[in-house]
C-alpha cells in the first residue's frame, strides 16, 4: 500500500514537524512496517523558467538553442524536444541539479554552450505509465499560469512523499486513506476529518426500474447507485495527482473518481455503463468453462467457483478481481451504475491467484466494513456531481445479509497484564483505545470495549490486548523466564551418538536436499518402493522424495570429484520416504560413502571393502549389537558389484546393505553402506552389564589353514568354535594369505585361539588335545591342510 | 705398616686397571683378576697360615675391609659401564618428533547439527522435551489447526509443496505444536522444542527451498510475553554472544496474538549500524507470540486455564553467523573444503 502523504494530510491534521520518515519509522513500531518512504520526485535545483529565445542549432537538425529566463538569471539551453518553442514555460534543471538519471552541468554540444536542462516529466522520476504520450515524447510544457523561478514540482502538484507499506494480512483496514488516517490519528492523538459526502438526488427512484440478484451466498452485500449524463473529461489535478502518487494510472474522470473513493474508503466499486445493461445485473457464481472478456482485453476461462456479475444470460465481470470489456465506461459512456459490494474473500483470493491479482482482489481478500460500501457510493456521487457534471438519481438498489453491529469485548486489566507480562496503567490502556477510536466503558476491574466495524481483524480480546502491546510499546517489555515446575528434558541421544561416532569413524557428516530426481528413487533399491512425489515441483530436479540416501551422498561425491577432490569419506542421517498400502512413511535412515585412499602417516592405503565393513562394525558394535549382525549375499539391486557386496541381517532381518557400487553404474572405486535406523533400533539392546574375569591364566594357540579360496572365513570360525567347545573363549583371524608360497586356487587363514578355564589352571596337554582335535576337525570338515606342518 | 703399603699397592692397581675398562665382559675379567681364584686377594689371604696365630685376626680385618674395598669399587665401575651403555642405546633410538604424527581418519559433524545440537542442549537443560515431528504433515496439522483455515491470506506467505489434497511437506515446525499438545491426553502444561527440516517454494537468492526451523513451545499457567522474550534472550545469547540484545516489534502471525517480529542485535557491527542491517543495528531472525486461544481450544486446551507461548525461527542463518558461513547454499552442498573445518570442538 502506497501512502502519499499528501493525501493522508487531507483527512488527518498532522503537525508539519512530523516528517514522512517520522511517520514510517512510528508505523513500523506499532507493526506496520514499509518498504521504502521517499519524495514522489526526487530531484533537486529544478526552477520554471520561459523560453525567451529559440534558435536552431547552427550544427544540427533537430537540436535548438534557446535562452531560458528563470528569474534570477538568463540561461542559454541547448535542448533537443521536438516541442520546444519560443514562448512557453517549462522545467529547468540548473547546473549541479540531480535527477533520479543523471546529474547536470555545464556542458558544451557540438560546439554551443549549454547551461542546464529542460526537463520532461518521465526525466523527474515519474513512471511512463502515469504519462500522455505527448509528456514521453516531449518536455513538460507548463501553463500560462506558471510563475518564473518558481518550484515547478509544488505548481504540479507533485510535491508529495510516499511511504510503501508492506503490510501484513489482517490489517485489510489499512487498504484505505481513512484506515491509515485511524491508525496514524492515535499515533499522534489526532481526529480523523470527514468526508464529504453531500449531492443532490433527483428522478424516480431506481428501485422502480432497475433489479440486483443475487443468487450465491458468496456475495453478502451488492448496492447499486445510478448516476446519469457523467461528462467524461480529465480528472481535476488534485485527483490525479493522489493517484499517480498511489501507483494508479490516472484514465479519465470517471474511472479516475471510481479508483479514487477505492483508495479513500478501501471499498473497490466497479462502474458499468448503465445502457449496456438489461437493467439489472444478477451474482451468481459461474459455469465451468464459462468464458468471459476483461478489461484488459483478455479473454477469460472461468471454473465453477468464480463469482461473476451477468445481465441476462452473460456474465459481465469477473467479481471482485476485473470488470468486463462489454460494459467498461467509454469515452461515449452517459450513464453509470456503481456497484459497490462485497464477496467471500476465500472465493475471489482463489480466483484471483488463478487469474490476475488487482488492486481490487487485494482488497476483497482482506475482507471489507459493510458500512465503507454504502459510505464509497455516497463519496462517489458526490465527486461525480463535482468533477463530472452527473446527476444523481433517487435511491439504492440495497441487497444486504451483512451484521453490521459493533463488536463488544470484555477484559480484564489483570488479564492484559499478565498477558504482556507487564504492568500498564489503567489509564494508559483506557488512554490507548481512546486514541483508536474505541468506545470504552470503565468497569471495576475489567473494561467493555466497543470495537468498530472497520477493524475486522479485531474479535477476541487478545486482539485487544496486541492493541495494547503495540502502543504501549513492546520495547518496555523487560525478559522474565515461565515459572514452570522443574522436570528433566528428554531428548534423542541415540540418533545424536550415531552421528558422533560415525565422525569419530572419520567421515563427514553432510546435510543435502530430501527432494531428488524422480530417475534417482529407485536406486539402491531390489523391490523398488511406491515414491512419493509433489504436486508441483520447482525443478525436475528437487521433485521426488528420497527412499535411499545414497543418491544424494553420489551427487555429492559428483560435485566434490568435479573440484579435484578424490579422496571422500562421507555419511548423511535423515528420513526416507515411501508410501505402503495408501499411506505415507518416513523412517530414519543411515548412509555412508568411502572412496579414493587414506594416508596413515607415510602409508597410503586404497579404501576396499573391509574399510566400510569396519565402520559398519564399529557402530553396530559400539551401539550394542556385538555378534547379533551378518552380511549375507543375497539379491542385490543393480547399483551394487554382485561379487563385493551383501546385506547386512540383524536378528534375522535385513536392515541395509553395504558394498561396492557396480563398475557399470559408477565406474570409479566407491563403498557404500545404508541402514534403516528405525530397523535397527527396533531391536533391544541390554545395558552393559561386566563378565568375569578369569583368576587363571590363558593359553594362546595360533594355526594357519590352507584351504580352497571359496570358503569363507566365518565357516571356518563356526567349526573352530564348535570343535573347541567351551574352554575356547576366544578366535582371531589374524592373517589371509594369497600368493606365491601356496597353491593359486587356495589361501591360508592364520587363527589366534585363547584357551581358558575360570576353574583351574589349563595345562599343555589339556590344550594340545583340544587343539589337535580342532586341527583334525577342521582339515576333515574343509579338505584342507594345516600351513607349514 | 706393610699391610698399608700393600694395600695402596692394590687399590692403586686396581684404579688404574679401571681407567681402561669399557665393557661389563672387561670387568668381570678385571673381578677375577683380583678376587678370582688365583686373584690378588686371594693370594693374599693364603699368606694367612703362614702368619702367627695373634696377628691372623688382625690381618683377616684387613682382607676383609680390603675386599669390600675393592667390590665396592667394582660396584661403581659397573654402574658407570650400565648407566653408560644405557645412554648409548637411548641415544641410537633418537628420533624427529617433528615428523607428523600416526593419525585416525578425520570426521565432522555438519554446522547445522551443531547449531542444533547446541540449542537443544540449552532447552534440554531447562526441561523442555524435544520431539521430532513427520515431515511429510497433514494439512490439518500445519495449517488448520493453527489457526489458517482453507483460503486463509496467511497460507500465501507459505507457498507449500503439496502432495495431494491433504498432505504436504511441512513448511514449518509448527505443526509440532499441534502433534504435542494433541498427544497430551491430561492437557497439563508442556514445554518442547522440535528441530526440523521444513520446504517452502521460495526460489530466491537467498533462500533455499529446505531449510531448518527450531519450533518452541511452552503452554502453561499465567505464560506471558515477557517470558517469551527472556526466553529468546537467552537463545540468542547462547547462539550469537553475551552482548546480543532482543527486540520486539508487532507483527501478525495467525497462529500467535498478541504476535511480534524478533530482532536481535546486529552481528555484523554489534548494533552500531552496518549495510547487513541497513543501518538500524537490529536483525529480523524470527517470529513468535502468545499461542492463540484458537490452537489451543483446537488441540484440546483451555485458553481460559492456559495461555502459552510459541516460537520459530529459521536457524541456517544462526549457523551462517556463528561460523562466518558467506552463501547460503554452502550449508547444503557439502564440499569436502567446507565440512573438513568442522572437525574439532567449537569454543563454549
Amino acid at each position: 500500500m502506497k501512502l502519499s502523504t499528501k493525501f493522508l494530510r487531507d483527512y488527518l491534521d498532522i503537525p508539519k514537524d512530523i516528517t514522512y520518515e517520522k511517520i514510517a519509522s512510528d508505523m513500523t513500531r506499532i507493526g506496520n512496517e514499509y518498504d521504502s518512504a521517499s519524495k514522489l520526485i526526487n530531484a533537486t535545483d529544478l526552477v520554471i523558467g520561459e523560453v525567451i529565445d529559440c534558435k536552431m542549432h547552427p550544427d544540427s537538425d533537430h537540436l535548438h538553442v534557446t535562452i531560458v529566463d528563470i528569474g534570477t538569471e538568463k540561461l542559454q539551453i541547448v535542448c533537443g524536444a521536438p516541442n520546444v518553442s519560443k514562448g512557453i514555460k517549462v522545467i529547468v534543471a540548473k547546473p549541479g541539479a540531480v535527477l533520479p538519471e543523471i546529474t547536470i552541468k555545464k556542458t558544451v554540444i557540438r560546439g554551443v554552450e549549454s547551461n542546464g536542462m529542460l526537463c520532461a516529466l518521465f526525466e523527474l522520476g515519474l513512471d511512463k505509465k502515469y504519462l500522455h504520450e505527448s509528456d514521453i515524447n516531449g518536455i513538460c510544457i507548463l501553463g500560462d499560469d506558471a510563475k518564473v523561478g518558481c518550484d515547478p514540482i509544488k505548481y504540479l502538484g507533485l510535491d508529495d512523499e510516499v511511504i510503501d507499506f508492506e503490510l501484513t494480512s489482517n490489517r485489510g483496514d489499512l487498504l484505505s486513506i481513512l484506515g491509515m488516517s485511524y491508525e496514524i490519528g492515535a499515533l499522534y492523538n489526532k481526529n480523523v476529518k470527514p468526508m464529504e459526502t453531500s449531492y443532490q438526488e433527483m428522478g424516480d427512484d431506481i428501485n422502480s426500474s432497475f433489479q440486483v440478484k443475487v443468487k450465491t451466498p458468496d456475495c453478502p452485500l451488492f448496492l447499486a447507485k445510478k448516476v446519469n449524463n457523467v461528462e467524461i473529461k480529465e480528472s481535476p489535478d488534485f485527483i490525479k495527482e493522489r493517484l499517480i502518487a498511489s501507483g494508479i494510472r490516472p484514465i479519465n474522470n470517471v474511472v479516475d473518481i471510481s479508483n479514487f473513493v477505492m483508495l479513500e474508503t478501501g471499498q473497490p466499486l466497479h462502474f458499468y455503463d448503465a445502457d449496456t445493461l438489461n437493467n439489472e445485473l444478477i451474482v451468481r457464481n459461474s459455469k465451468k468453462d464459462e468464458k468471459l472478456v476483461t478489461l484488459d482485453k483478455n479473454e477469460r476461462t472461468l471454473s465453477s467457483d468464480d463469482i461473476v456479475i451477468a445481465t441476462g444470460n452473460k456474465a459481465i465481470g469477473l467479481a471482485g478481481v476485473m470488470g468486463g470489456l462489454e460494459t467498461e465506461i467509454t469515452e461515449q459512456t452517459k450513464n453509470i451504475i456503481i456497484e459497490s459490494a462485497i464477496f467471500d474473500s476465500i472465493k475471489i483470493r482463489m480466483t484471483s491467484k488463478r487469474i490476475l491479482r488487482s488492486e481490487a482482489s487485494n482488497r476483497f481478500e482482506k475482507g471489507l466494513d459493510p458500512k465503507r460500501s454504502y459510505l464509497a457510493i455516497e463519496r462517489c456521487c458526490n465527486l461525480l456531481e463535482k468533477y463530472a457534471n452527473a446527476t444523481i438519481q433517487t435511491g439504492l438498489v440495497v441487497y444486504d445479509k451483512t451484521k453490521k453491529d459493533d463488536k463488544i469485548i470484555d477484559i480484564t486489566f489483570d488479564k492484559i497484564n499478565k498477558v504482556l507480562g507487564l504492568i500498564v496503567p489503567r489509564e494508559e490502556v483506557i488512554n490507548i483505545f481512546k486514541k483508536l477510536q474505541f468506545q470504552v466503558e470503565e468497569k471495576k476491574d475489567a473494561l467493555r470495549v466497543t470495537v468498530p466495524s472497520r477493524r475486522i481483524d479485531i474479535s477476541i480480546k487478545e486482539d485487544l490486548i496486541e492493541e495494547v502491546g503495540r502502543f504501549y510499546g513492546l520495547e518496555n517489555i523487560i525478559g522474565t523466564l515461565p515459572t514452570v515446575p522443574l522436570k528433566p528434558g528428554k531428548f534423542n541421544k541415540t540418533y545424536r551418538e550415531i552421528k558422533h561416532k560415525m565422525a569419530s569413524l572419520g567421515l563427514n557428516e553432510c546435510l543435502s536436499y530430501t527432494l531428488i530426481k524422480e530417475s534417482e528413487f529407485p536406486y539402491f533399491q531390489v523391490n523398488v518402493k511406491e515414491k512419493i512425489k509433489v504436486l508441483s515441483p520447482m525443478t525436475e530436479e528437487h521433485s521426488t522424495l528420497r527412499y535411499s540416501l545414497l543418491p544424494s551422498l553420489l551427487n555429492i561425491y559428483d560435485y566434490n570429484k568435479a573440484r579435484g577432490i578424490n579422496d571422500i569419506h562421507i555419511f548423511e542421517m535423515g528420513n526416507g520416504f515411501y508410501q505402503e498400502n495408501g499411506e505415507y512413511k518416513e523412517e530414519m535412515r543411515l548412509a555412508a560413502l568411502i572412496a579414493g585412499e587414506y594416508k596413515n602417516q607415510f602409508t597410503t592405503f586404497k579404501f576396499n571393502f573391509y574399510d566400510i565393513k569396519g565402520i559398519l562394525e564399529d557402530l553396530l558394535d559400539y551401539l550394542g549389537y556385538h555378534d547379533r549382525y551378518q552380511l549375507e549375499v543375497g539379491t542385490m539391486p543393480k547399483e551394487m558389484h554382485p561379487y563385493q557386496s551383501a546385506n547386512i541381517i540383524l536378528n534375522g532381518r535385513e536392515i541395509g546393505l553395504i558394498g561396492k557400487l557396480n563398475p557399470s553404474f559408477k565406474k570409479d572405486d566407491i563403498y557404500v553402506l545404508e541402514i534403516s535406523i528405525k530397523a535397527l533400533l527396533e531391536n533391544k539392546c541390554k545395558g552393559i552389564q561386566v563378565a568375569e574375569i578369569s583368576k587363571y591364566p590363558s593359553i594362546l594357540k595360533d594355526v594357519a589353514f590352507v584351504v580352497s579360496k571359496d570358503i569363507p572365513a566365518n565357516l571356518l570360525v563356526k567349526e573352530i568354535k564348535r570343535s573347541g567347545g567351551k574352554l575356547l573363549k576366544e578366535i582371531e583371524i589374524f592373517d589371509n594369505y594369497e600368493g606365491e608360497k601356496i597353491d593359486s586356487d587356495k589361501k591360508s587363514l592364520a587363527f589366534k585361539l585363547t584357551f581358558n578355564d575360570f576353574k583351574k589352571t589349563l595345562t599343555d596337554d589339556e590344550v594340545m588335545t583340544i587343539f589337535n582335535k580342532i586341527i583334525t576337525d577342521v582339515e576333515n570338515k574343509f579338505k584342507c591342510q594345516v600351513r607349514d606342518k | 705398616m706393610e699391610k698399608d703399603i700393600q694395600r695402596k699397592d692394590i687399590i692403586e692397581k686396581l684404579d688404574s686397571d679401571l681407567t681402561v675398562i669399557k665393557t661389563k665382559n672387561d670387568l668381570a675379567s678385571l673381578k677375577a683378576l683380583y678376587l678370582g681364584k688365583t686373584g690378588v686377594i686371594t693370594n693374599l689371604s693364603s699368606k694367612m697360615k703362614e702368619l702367627d696365630p695373634s696377628d691372623r685376626k688382625e690381618y683377616g680385618k684387613f682382607l676383609n675391609e680390603l675386599k669390600m674395598e675393592v667390590l665396592e669399587k667394582l660396584e661403581t665401575a659397573s654402574k658407570e659401564i650400565e648407566s653408560r651403555e644405557l645412554e648409548e642405546k637411548l641415544n641410537k633410538e633418537k628420533i624427529d618428533i617433528t615428523l607428523p604424527g600416526r593419525k585416525h581418519l578425520k570426521g565432522s559433524i555438519h554446522p547445522m547439527t551443531r547449531i542444533i545440537e547446541e540449542l537443544e542442549d540449552l532447552f534440554v537443560s531447562m526441561g523442555y522435551d524435544v520431539i521430532s515431528g513427520p515431515e511429510v504433515e497433514t494439512d490439518m496439522n500445519c495449517f488448520t489447526k493453527l489457526n489458517l483455515p482453507v483460503g486463509h491470506p496467511a497460507r500465501d506467505s507459505q507457498d507449500t509443496f503439496y502432495i495431494d489434497n491433504d498432505y504436504l511437506l511441512r513448511s514449518h515446525t509448527s505443526p509440532a505444536q499441534v502433534r504435542t499438545m494433541e498427544a497430551n491426553t491430561l492437557k497439563e502444561p508442556l514445554r518442547i522444542v522440535c528441530p526440523g527440516k521444513v520446504y517452502r517454494r521460495d526460489d530466491d537468492a537467498t533462500h533455499s527451498h529446505q531449510f531448518m526451523q527450531f519450533e518452541g513451545l511452552v503452554v502453561g499457567e499465567n505464560i506471558s510475553l515477557a517470558d517469551l522474550k527472556g526466553t529468546l534472550e537467552l537463545f540468542a545469547k547462547k547462539l550469537l554472544g553475551e552482548k546480543t540484545n532482543v527486540r520486539f516489534r508487532p507483527s501478525y502471525f495467525p497462529f500467535t496474538e498478541p504476535s511480534c517480529e524478533v530482532d536481535v542485535t546486529c552481528f555484523k557491527c554489534g548494533g552500531k549500524g552496518c549495510s547487513l542491517c541497513k543501518q538500524t543495528g537490529w536483525i529480523e531472525v524470527l517470529g513468535a507470540g502468545v499461542v492463540h486461544p484458537n490452537v489451543l481450544r483446537m488441540s484440546g486446551y483451555d485458553p481460559e486455564k492456559y495461555t502459552g507461548f510459541a516460537f520459530g525461527p529459521g536457524i541456517d542463518r544462526f549457523a551462517m553467523f556463528k561460523y562466518g558461513i558467506t552463501d547460503i547454499r554452502q550449508i547444503y552442498t557439502n564440499d569436502i573444503r567446507f565440512l573438513e573445518q568442522f572437525d574439532r570442538k567449537d569454543v563454549e
